[in-house]
């Protein structure tokens, strides 16, 4: 374990502070200076506030669960006092008003809102790419992606930028620049951890969740935010478990299904090989690995792209230069502040989704489109129903490839939308997935990160803690860090 | 069910609220139809009698006590207005 606090995890930070080897404000102070030192390369940051993070830290009650930790924060969760843009020209200058549940939660147990970190624009993408704000780079190699659209939170992590983050997760936007950088990532179940504050893109799919170098961070941070929030309907109501202590629970005669749909033709060696080695390793630690079938897995992407599309584009219409976000200059009249404002607000991806949803919600298309889809996606959410009655998780690779080239795939949307084929049916059945580092593929000389993932029922959050928490004991690809100038 | 095989950029743009340049519209307009022919792929799905899903966890009502709650101000809702005038949000005239 490096001596560095800013690359250590939070159990061990937390251990130090109790022992009073160390201060909250050496954390602080250890994360901006390697934010001083790498962030013009690496581009995760979009705000940080040094000075209000030294007072709370100075003022951490060091007995709570996350006292002293500062927290990233992907850019499209309110933390009050801070900006929130969303990686869009949209909402430059917006100064969130309010603390999202989630921050909320985390603040009560001790933890310090650090700052805000980059992402694909309204969250909408595979790469950060989309962000109008600025390039982020993934640390295992400056010349790729660290994944989307949680890219910021994923970077900062495995950059030493941050001790822990905060992502969201619509089709897989935590799971798989989690897999690209090499950390672990957790989407909880639909509706475990409160919307109130996250900025909607997809409301029945967006889900906010810890990424971290561990996947007992992962759960110390679930464990303070999860739960039922009465400004969230869509939050449930069951009781939160014991997430921190599943993580030791081990997987003695938990049943792994492979499903076969996940082991095709396409999926790039290395990451395979590196996938089923985990899957090996799981099954030498007791569990029953056995084969399984999700037969509906290749309509994921298009059921995704209708129901994730038609619901931005009417989550996105608040932005209409009325409120709050841009407005255009010199309107003639209240029609020309919607169109001009929102056409010089939203970047070329965010304006695709949203015609593409306006469209399959368009008089005439509905019942093709839209209608259609929420039928398949009762197709998909029933292949997991039935998967779930023969295994209590469901094990496969997050991404077919490991972290693509910056440019790689911005001329051809379509392209990009394929690679979230392994992610996505996950949020389309409301269940909770995670990625773990597995290993490392080479690709043009160099050795990039792969994840395994897991996908656990809903509520099945400790069955996920469990695997990820055998894994990483019997293993060390997550002790593994990039080399940094 | 009734499926176009050309999207039309131009409305569907309009009723979005988004002015699209002659260069985007024509640009959209090529990706949007590759990416509709992709999703037409559903056509092949048995959905007979399969009922649609809204929630993935099939919640329904969620009902809370009716109390007042605090809410956050006034200051607070037009603190990032673009344009205001008092406590009120500024916009151009709309009754013509």
């Amino acid at each position: 374990m490096s001596d560095a606090l800013n690359e250590c995890t939070v159990v061990e930070l937390r251990r130090r502070l109790r022992a009073g080897e160390i201060s909250a404000r050496d954390i602080v102070l250890s994360v901006e200076a390697a934010i001083a030192a790498r962030d013009e390369v690496i581009g995760g940051y979009l705000h940080r506030d040094v000075e209000r993070a030294l007072e709370a830290a100075d003022a951490a009650d060091l007995t709570l669960p996350l006292g002293g930790i500062p927290v990233a924060v992907k850019d499209v969760i309110n933390v009050a006092g801070q900006p929130l843009t969303c990686a869009s020209k949209m909402l430059g200058g917006y100064v969130s008003t309010w603390d999202a549940t989630a921050v909320a939660r985390l603040r009560a147990a001790g933890a310090i809102p650090f700052g805000k970190v980059n992402c694909d624009e309204f969250a909408m993408g595979s790469t950060t790419e989309n962000s109008a704000l600025r390039v982020t780079r993934n640390p295992w190699d400056l010349e790729r992606v660290p994944g989307g659209s949680s890219g910021g939170s994923a970077a900062v992590v495995a950059a030493g930028e941050a001790i822990v983050s905060l992502g969201t997760d619509t089709g897989g936007s935590i799971r798989q620049p989690a897999s690209f950088c090499g950390i672990t990532g957790m989407k909880p179940t639909y509706g475990r951890v409160s919307r109130s504050g996250l900025v909607a893109y997809a409301s029945s799919l967006d889900g906010i969740g810890p990424m971290a170098r561990t996947a007992e961070d992962a759960a110390l941070v679930l464990q303070a935010m999860a739960g039922h929030d009465v400004l969230d309907s869509t939050s449930l109501r069951e009781g939160v478990p014991d997430y921190v202590a599943a993580v030791g629970q081990g997987v003695k005669g938990m049943r792994i299904g492979l499903p076969k749909e996940y082991f095709v033709d396409g999926i790039e060696p290395g990451v395979r090989a590196a996938v089923m080695e985990a899957v090996r390793g799981l099954e030498r630690a007791g569990a029953i690995v056995k084969e399984i079938t999700l037969p509906h897995t290749e309509y994921a992407v298009a059921t995704y792209y209708i129901i994730a599309t038609a619901e931005a584009s009417a989550n996105l219409a608040r932005f209409d230069g009325i409120r709050y976000g841009h407005r255009c200059e010199d309107p003639a009249n209240l029609r020309e502040v919607y169109d001009r404002s929102r056409a010089e607000g939203f970047g070329a991806e965010v304006k695709r989704r949203i015609i593409l949803g306006t469209y399959v919600l368009s008089s005439g298309y509905y019942d093709a489109y839209y209608g259609k889809a929420q039928k398949v996606r009762t197709l998909i959410r029933r292949d997991f129903e039935e998967a779930f009655r023969e295994v209590d998780l469901i094990a496969g690779p997050v991404c077919p490839v490991p972290a693509f080239r910056i440019g790689e795939h911005v001329a051809d949307p379509l392209e990009m939308y394929l690679a979230d084929i392994f992610t996505i049916a996950a949020n389309l059945a409301g269940i909770c997935g995670i990625s773990v580092p597995c290993g490392f593929t080479e690709s043009g000389g160099r050795a990039l990160p792969v994840g395994l993932q897991l996908m656990g029922r809903p509520l099945g959050e400790t069955d996920l803690l469990r695997a990820a928490g055998e894994w990483q004991r019997v293993s060390d690809w997550h002790l593994r860090r990039p080399v940094l100038g | 069910m009734s499926r176009a095989e050309h999207i039309d950029v131009a409305k569907t743009a309009d009723l979005a609220r988004l002015r699209l340049t002659p260069e985007e519209a024509a640009a959209y307009g090529g990706q949007l139809d590759r990416i509709l022919g992709y999703i037409s792929q559903l056509e092949r799905a048995d959905t007979e009698g399969v009922e649609a899903t809204a929630h993935p966890l099939g919640l329904t009502d969620a009902l809370r006590e009716d109390v007042a709650r605090e809410g956050r101000g006034v200051e607070a809702a037009l603190m990032n207005a673009p344009k205001r005038s008092g406590d009120q949000f500024l916009v151009p005239k709309v009754v013509e």
